[in-house]
């Protein structure tokens, strides 16, 4: 992995915004072909990234490279990256057809060659019947394609996706999350998409940031970031989260609501307090005597799929449990999970020290 | 609830006759009848077979199209200037500021300023230069005609140029275009509207400007506002000042047509 030249790269960035720091000495590589998320909540900041990619801002400190040229005071018109905006942005004056011909016909390529591109573009995203559509007669799905398309045919070498489905509804939003993938696996650009959607954000990625207060959380493959998070926000923001305070007793060995548990982590001090994050599909309902803990059924709420219920232990814990069958509220019941549901999370850990505390355990194994 | 909505309509049904219709068809029952009230093609056919009517509707047509040119060549780079400015609402009430003095006081600054012992002129001589004859000549006409039209071209095509959403703009400069083919691509085309508002606003009024071109040109330069003016005040001939008059609407609904707002679907490929 070593060996392959990011394509983009962030060293130390930083960008101040009228006397507020927005972002944080950020560091980042991007390489080619892949499916990046920048994920966080509203102004966390990860759009901020995509203006410093895109040429829409210069960083106030730090560098910004593309192919391994330092970028940041280079306009937009310059660069080789596109964006598909959250609004879609398209030209009002132009219907579809010249709409994704804009970028090639700044370029001055040849007709052919334009109405090629055009049209192979048109394609990809499935409207090649709406060349001569006016925009205004567009859906706003169709609108989106359309985005994609105009992006596209400028043959960038990453597409920026600024939030592109937050105006869609919930079931185009997930045909447009598979024909996004679809598309960048098979035209193998790197796309970086920007979203408040932890489940979109699991869903298409590669490799995710999740972002906070301006400054890169934690980085990783979407089931890394899920199974190991590591702080509270992280494990809070990404899917549902049963977090409660414990105490690492030794390796292997933690504390909580009272009792001693076998987990799977290690590399704490002796005694240090940590919190635990058991995910609520990993806690099953079973009978009082064979449950780790007991708890009493408080509510519960079908949500189709699954049942969302809600126990509370005998330290006045909440518990979240997702359960295949419904639980009668008010019974005393045991929770079982396994050693391995168990994610124990320290307190201001960096992404460096967490990296390295679970490479030296797990090569013990 | 239709009696409350028919109240709001009265007072624009009264306009509407009593200012529009009403006038329009005194002014072509006049322009349709001669001295003695009979009922006449005449001042029609007088006015199309005159060789002066003709040469004045031209001298008209040529005059306000420059006025409107030259208003719009200087207007447009100004309303993109303005909106690019941080209190450009502040800088846009200075462009229209001049409009609400009476254009007769206009004008006679204007006198004063280009008159033989005038500001310019006197100032000229103090550098030893020979006074120029710079009032009633065709140029300080196309000058001040120009001067005082300029705020009503410039309006319209800010208030386009300010509704233009800026993420089109950033969009544009995206797709790797640079500031020249923002402006030719995408911000000229998005403020034609604004553009098309302000060429009939300059050139409808500047086909029938009469007192500039007495109080500047001199009367050297004749449109169809003196012609009208000189029948219904000098020769009396409320007819044929008529008959123009209906030239004039004429012409107004010609240009308004021609102005109109895009066909998108007949629009070039």
């Amino acid at each position: 992995m070593a060996d392959i030249k990011p394509i983009i790269e962030f060293k130390n960035v930083s960008l101040d915004y009228q006397d507020n720091r927005v972002l944080h000495n950020i560091d980042l590589e991007i390489e080619q072909g892949k499916f990046y998320t920048l994920l966080g909540p509203s102004g966390s900041g990860k759009s901020t990234i995509l203006s410093l990619i895109s040429g829409k801002n210069s960083p106030s400190e730090g560098d910004v490279l593309i192919d391994g040229k330092i970028v940041n005071e280079l306009p937009a018109n310059k660069r080789e990256v596109n964006t598909v905006f959250q609004n879609y942005n398209l030209f009002p004056n132009m219907n579809v057809y010249e709409n994704v011909a804009y970028g090639p016909k700044l370029k001055k390529l040849p007709a052919k060659k334009i109405d090629q591109l055009v049209k192979d573009m048109l394609s990809l995203v499935r409207l090649s019947d709406f060349e001569q559509n006016e925009i205004t007669e567009l859906s706003g799905g169709q609108q989106q394609r359309v985005a994609i398309a105009r992006a596209l045919a400028n043959e960038p070498k990453v597409l920026l996706l600024d939030e592109p489905l937050s105006a869609l509804d919930y079931k185009l939003r997930k045909e447009m999350q598979y024909e996004l993938r679809e598309i960048q696996q098979r035209l193998g650009i790197t796309f970086i998409f920007v979203t408040h959607d932890q489940e979109e954000a699991l869903a298409m990625s590669d490799w995710i940031f999740v972002m906070q207060n301006g400054r890169i959380e934690q980085s990783g493959t979407p089931v890394d970031i899920y199974d190991e998070p590591i702080n509270h926000f992280v494990a809070d923001f990404i899917g549902e989260a049963n977090i409660i305070e414990g105490i690492m007793k030794e390796d292997y060995l933690v504390s909580f609501v009272g009792k001693e548990f076998k987990n799977v982590d290690a590399g704490m001090k002796p005694n240090e307090r940590v919190e635990i994050v058991i995910r609520p599909e990993d806690l099953d309902i079973v009978a009082p005597s064979k449950g780790k803990l007991q708890v009493t059924i408080d509510d519960q709420s079908f949500r189709g799929d699954f049942y969302e219920i809600t126990a509370i232990d005998d330290a006045g814990n909440e518990w979240s449990i997702q359960e295949t069958n419904p639980a009668k509220i008010g019974q005393r019941r045991g929770l079982k999970f396994d050693p391995e549901d168990i994610h124990i999370m320290r307190f201001n850990e960096t992404e460096e020290d967490f990296d390295s505390r679970l490479e030296s355990y797990e090569g013990e194994e | 609830m239709k009696k409350s909505s028919l109240t709001y309509y009265i007072s624009y049904i009264l306009w509407l006759l009593l200012f529009v219709i009403l006038p329009l068809v005194l002014l072509l029952l006049q322009a349709l009848t001669n001295q003695q009230g009979n009922f006449t093609l005449d001042n029609f056919l007088n006015y199309l077979s005159s060789g002066t009517y003709l040469r004045m509707t031209l001298n008209s047509i040529f005059y306000a199209f420059l006025i409107t040119l030259i208003t719009l060549i200087i207007s447009y780079p100004m309303a993109y200037f303005l909106t690019q400015l941080k209190n450009h609402q502040f800088w846009m009430l200075l462009v229209i500021l001049p409009t609400w003095i009476n254009l007769l006081l206009k004008a006679y600054a204007f006198i004063g300023l280009l008159s033989q012992n005038g500001t310019i002129n006197s100032t000229l001589s103090f550098f030893g230069i020979v006074p120029y004859q710079l009032l009633f000549t065709n140029e300080s006409f196309l000058l001040v005609s120009s001067y005082i039209e300029i705020p009503f071209m410039i309006l319209p095509i800010y208030n386009s140029l300010i509704e233009i959403d800026s993420n089109l703009i950033q969009a544009s400069q995206d797709l790797g275009a640079n500031t020249w083919q923002t402006i030719k691509n995408v911000i000229f085309p998005l403020s034609l509207n604004g553009v098309r508002t302000g060429i009939q606003v300059v050139f409808i009024p500047s086909l029938s400007l009469f007192m500039i071109t007495r109080l500047i040109g001199g009367n050297r330069v004749i449109t169809l506002g003196t012609a009208i003016e000189e029948h219904f005040l000098t020769t009396q001939n409320w007819h044929m000042g008529s008959t123009i008059g209906v030239v004039l609407v004429i012409a107004m609904l010609v240009t308004t047509y021609f102005t109109r707002e895009g066909n998108k679907k007949g629009r070039k490929k």
